[in-house]
């Protein structure tokens, strides 16, 4: 069901790169857990709402009143790739 | 030959301006160094969670009904995932199947004078990204997270628009009803208003779209016009030469203007979206929409008809004071102090537009108080200013924020209506100018219009041509 | 007296008396951690508290789950992607906590992101049962459950996604509550799956649980899921009286796979309750048997997104392929985030990415999302007729290290009773009920309905009232 490729798409999807026997045990992983997943078609659901929150809470606000943000210094505290003030990545060619 | 129709869709991104983020508290401005505007939400940090900011939802609500959209009685937050070092949680809230607004539209006017409605098919909410900047010398890139979580109306219109002209038209329009609104400052050069455009063309007659290309990176309207026109010459090139156009985004060069295709940089997106579990719902009560429609300020369809009724003004002229806010403000502001409108509507058309273009300002940041141009009009309907003058009086009370009276009295500009005074200048034009005078006598009236421009001239303009007029012809009589 | 052996109200008491110090207190844990912390390694780290504070209201030591951001103190949810990560602000929990003089011992080890059942999957290394070095502590939160069992933490937080703090709890034989969702500020919690988690105590007796419960319940402006509702005192609640209260027990939770010790002690339990007076009646939550699915696709959807952010760019580990000659962003990523996770966070990112991804989110994730609609009935349903639930908290004792690390299914059906309260938002206890013939600890898990944590309370109390299993200590 789930194919090397399948596998390979996900992983790029999900940014990841993956060596070849990764790859291996990972379909045969997702294999297994998917089967096991499958039990869920069992239930006839056509007729439920979905459930995304697990209580319904409903609007929730705050105001527009400005709270302090950060320095700069401690901003940057969080990496060692900086630079004028910035984050540092390797160069995006746009 | 085949003949070829243009199919053109917009996406604007337009900044709210609030004055904070819309899931944090940092404030939401622009110009400032980088990364000082930022908080454990906006930075992404493991762990902070957002929480949505009121003000954006009315700001949205707002620019909703301005645009004649139905607002959803419920709406919800989606996270659109993909990587980007823009984008610090690698994810953006947005809204994927619940947008804050939908089916609206907004009028321009062709060319041909008539109103064609463009549809507006959505206006959702999301968070904006940080900005990258590229040193060319440099190996690497730079993120700064100042602009992360600013309020962004994504605001998408169906595939109306027929020409650029029409694309060109209709951002304004966008922009001038956005502006009334007070919701964004519409700036394309602070980039709070961006705007992207898928372009097809189709043979005459067909239904079916065209292939489309996505169009990035214009950096004003004229651009965005620029790059249409060049598209829809490149796309009728492609089809006729016997290939097809395909579909990709493709990239505004300013300096070479052309668009660039940038598919090799492309792969299939899947952005996963999902409801956002850090936000919960929220209710768009009739009440709440009944509220802020009522705190809705006057947009410029309604301002138009109602200035060009109230103060009789020709459609020509009402257009022009109202296709731009802060201009019809002060025209109204005028309006108040005096009662011919019509000559108001002139001044602030003719003298206060050039100058405007001349010095590159906006009438809010001119040195002109509604008060002072209403007085040097006065002074001009009394006949103590020529109208040639009055000019020169404008450009001075500009350049320096004086009024009218105390510019006229400095430079001596008074108009010299004294009666004794301008029949010593008649006399010496009658000498000065026999033949004229004697066509006069002989009844030639055209003849008049001379001495009068002599008589100017010779007084720099401060003599008042009607009187001069009046006495010439009363002394050859 | 060993102080770190006390619970922390007792200690409060002696502090009261002026009978002990704050600092007797924390150099008695600090003594415990220096003689067992090499067998049960409960910390993927430990702080350096130089000053402590004489007159603090509750000056007990704490430990802290590896996901719960601390200032300036590593936090790395015991994963190499964020080895070194400082966040520079405070969990919500952690606010309170130190407005309430408590003391942070360290981070608790974890599974790595809280990707698991058993503690192994720390980028650290297994934490161990104090009761047997040779088992599993339970996961996610084994390194809490660990320092409370072995008393080198007085209390501890944990956090519960799928039964992270329960089922731990019942593997150490302590008390381990998930709150309501909502009713604890989840900001400054490194989520897992954003719609289940709940931080919550994990002590050693119910009365320190009301107690904890109490310093970090209630309304938090940075939470938007967290509750308005106001917070009772919750250690009103320990009243030790059940008479007359209806209790419901769910029929598929004494299935095949049950230990037989495990339904001894349950059933052993329901007959104490029974004796105070609680109406017993058996009920069907007929969706119980697709929980784990459910879970399982729901959870990893919001992990996938959740730990996308974990890409080299901002902060933690940044790697960068070696072999070639031009990195690009992309590469920064791929690298960065495979040698950074390990092989449960790849399987979970990978699995919650597909049933999220274009052509599969119908068949998956729209179905989790509606299963979980069903399950959540179940309970409301439930909830219309008893006043709480009772169940075991794992079907087995602790197993041993290694045993299930390979096989994902059978790791994941050790969370089979305890996903449910999740899924559904409801509080959960686990209280220790008792031991296997090998002396390991079993655990009774109570359900109560939204934001009545107070009815958990009430019962759980009751019980260990009538019990001395949570008296026993797992190291002499």
């Amino acid at each position: 069901m789930i194919s090397k490729e399948n596998v390979k798409q996900v992983a790029s999807l999900s940014r990841i790169h993956l060596k070849d026997e990764e790859i291996e045990f990972l379909a045969k992983d997702l294999e297994k857990i998917l089967d096991y997943i499958k039990k869920l078609e069992k239930l006839d659901i056509s007729s439920v709402e979905p459930t995304s929150h697990a209580l319904p809470t409903k609007d929730v606000f705050r105001e527009d009143v400005v709270k302090p943000s950060l320095s700069q210094k401690d901003a940057l505290k969080i990496t060692q790739n900086k630079e004028k003030g910035s984050f540092k990545v390797p160069k995006i060619i746009e | 030959m085949k003949e070829f129709e243009t199919v053109i869709g917009l996406e604007v991104h337009l900044q709210l301006s609030t004055k904070t983020k819309i899931f944090c508290g940092c404030k939401n401005d622009f110009g400032y160094d980088p990364n000082t505007l930022t908080c454990p939400v906006c930075l992404g940090l493991p762990g902070s969670l957002p929480v949505f900011n009121k003000k954006v939802l009315t700001y949205g609500i707002k620019a909703g009904l301005a645009l004649n959209c139905t607002i959803s009685s419920t709406i919800k937050f989606d996270r659109k995932n993909y990587y980007y070092p823009d984008l610090p949680k690698a994810y953006q809230i947005s809204q994927f199947d619940m947008p804050i607004a939908k089916d609206g539209y907004i009028m321009i006017t062709k060319e041909d004078g008539n109103d064609k409605k463009i549809r507006i098919h959505r206006a959702h909410l999301e968070e904006d990204a940080g900005k990258l900047t590229h040193d060319t010398e440099s190996s690497s890139s730079l993120v700064d997270y100042n602009r992360t979580g600013t309020p962004l109306l994504e605001i998408v219109t169906e595939p109306d628009m027929s020409s650029p002209q029409e694309a060109y038209d209709y951002l304004q329009a966008l922009k001038l009803n956005l502006q009334y609104l007070d919701v964004s400052d519409c700036d394309m050069e602070k980039g709070s208003l961006r705007c992207d455009a898928n372009i097809s063309i189709r043979e005459k007659g067909e239904t079916k779209l065209g292939t489309k290309a996505e169009l990035k990176n214009m950096n004003s309207f004229k651009a965005i016009k620029t790059a249409l026109e060049y598209e829809v010459k490149r796309q009728q090139e492609v089809v006729e030469s016997g290939s097809a156009v395909i579909q990709e985004t493709r990239l505004w060069d300013e300096n070479k203007n052309v668009t660039i295709s940038m598919r090799s940089k492309e792969e299939a997106h899947d952005y996963r979206y999902f409801p956002e579990p850090d936000l919960v719902p929220f209710t768009v009560s009739k009440d709440t929409i009944d509220d802020i429609k009522k705190t809705l300020p006057e947009l410029p369809a309604q301002k138009l008809e109602r200035l060009s009724k109230e103060y009789d003004l020709s459609d020509y002229n009402a257009k022009i004071i109202v296709s731009d806010k802060s201009l019809a403000l002060f025209f109204e502001e005028c309006a108040k102090l005096y009662k011919d409108t019509k000559k108001i509507c002139n001044w602030i058309n003719g003298s206060i537009l050039s100058e405007l273009n001349n010095r590159k300002e906006t009438i809010s940041n001119l040195n002109l108080s509604s008060k002072n141009l209403v007085d040097l009009i006065k002074k001009v309907d009394g006949g103590i200013l020529s109208n040639l003058i009055a000019k020169d009086v404008l450009g001075i009370m500009l350049d320096t924020g004086k009024n009218a009276t105390s510019v006229v009295e400095e430079k001596g500009l008074a108009q010299v209506s004294d009666d004794s005074e301008l029949e010593k200048i008649v006399d010496e034009l009658i000498k000065e100018n026999e033949n004229v005078a004697n066509q006069i006598k002989e009844g030639k009236e055209s003849a008049i219009g001379f001495l009068v421009g002599q008589a100017m001239k010779k007084t720099k303009g401060k003599a008042n041509p009607k009187k001069i007029g009046e006495i010439i012809k009363r002394t050859l009589s | 007296m060993q102080l770190n052996t006390l619970v922390a109200h007792e200690i409060i008491d002696l502090l009261k008396a002026g009978k002990t110090s704050a600092k007797d207190v924390y150099d008695s844990v600090i003594d415990q951690i220096k003689n067992n912390e090499k067998q049960i390694h409960a910390y993927a780290s430990i702080f350096n508290n130089t000053e402590i504070e004489a007159d603090a209201s509750t000056p007990i030591p704490i430990a802290i789950k590896d996901n719960i951001c601390i200032t300036d103190k590593e936090t790395t949810c015991s994963s190499k992607i964020l080895e070194g990560f400082k966040p520079p602000y405070d969990a919500t929990v952690i606010k309170k906590l130190r407005d309430s003089g408590s003391i942070f011992v360290g981070h608790a080890n974890m599974d790595e992101f809280a990707f698991g059942s058993s503690t192994e999957t720390s980028h650290y290394g297994p934490t161990r049962n104090p009761w047997n070095t040779d088992c599993v502590v339970g996961g996610s939160s084994g390194g809490s459950t660990a320092a409370v069992a072995a008393d080198e933490a007085i209390w501890a937080l944990g956090s519960d996604t799928g039964g992270s703090i329960r089922q731990p709890a019942s593997f150490c034989g302590v008390v381990g509550l998930k709150p309501t969702y909502g009713r604890v500020s989840r900001y400054g919690l490194i989520a897992f799956a954003s719609s289940l988690d709940q931080i919550g105590p994990i002590t050693k007796n119910v009365t320190d649980s009301a107690m904890l419960l109490n310093i970090i319940a209630g309304h938090d402006e940075n939470d938007s899921t967290s509750t308005k509702l106001p917070v009772p005192d919750y250690t009103k609640s320990l009243t030790g009286d059940v008479k007359g209260l209806k209790i419901g027990i769910p029929k598929e939770y004494f299935i095949e796979g049950l230990d037989d010790e495990v339904k001894a002690a349950v059933l052993e339990s329901i007959e104490i309750l029974k004796k105070r007076g609680a109406i017993f009646k058996e009920i069907s939550l007929p969706h119980t048997e697709y929980a784990v699915a459910t879970y399982y696709i729901v959870a990893t959807a919001e992990a996938s997104s959740n730990l996308a952010r974990f890409d080299g760019v901002q902060y933690g580990l940044r790697c960068i392929p070696t072999k070639k000659r031009k990195t690009s962003i992309i590469d920064l990523y791929e690298e960065t985030r495979n040698v950074g996770f390990g092989k449960e966070a790849k399987r979970r990112i990978m699995l919650g990415t597909y049933s999220l991804s274009s052509g599969y989110y119908d068949d998956y994730y729209l179905r989790g999302l509606k299963v979980r609609t069903l399950i959540k009935n179940d309970f409301d349903r439930a909830f219309k007729e008893f006043d709480a639930i009772i169940t075991p908290t794992s079907p087995t004792t602790a197993f041993k290290i290694g045993e299930r690390l390979e096989n994902p299914i059978s790791m994941y059906l050790s969370d089979v009773f305890t996903i449910s309260a999740n899924l559904s938002g409801i509080p959960a206890i686990s209280v220790p009920c008792g031991f296997s013939k090998n002396n390991l600890p079993i655990g009774l898990q109570v359900m109560a309905k939204p934001f009545d944590e107070e009815m958990l309370f009430r019962i759980s109390h009751t019980f260990e009232q009538n019990t001395d299993w949570h008296k026993r200590r797992a190291i002499k």
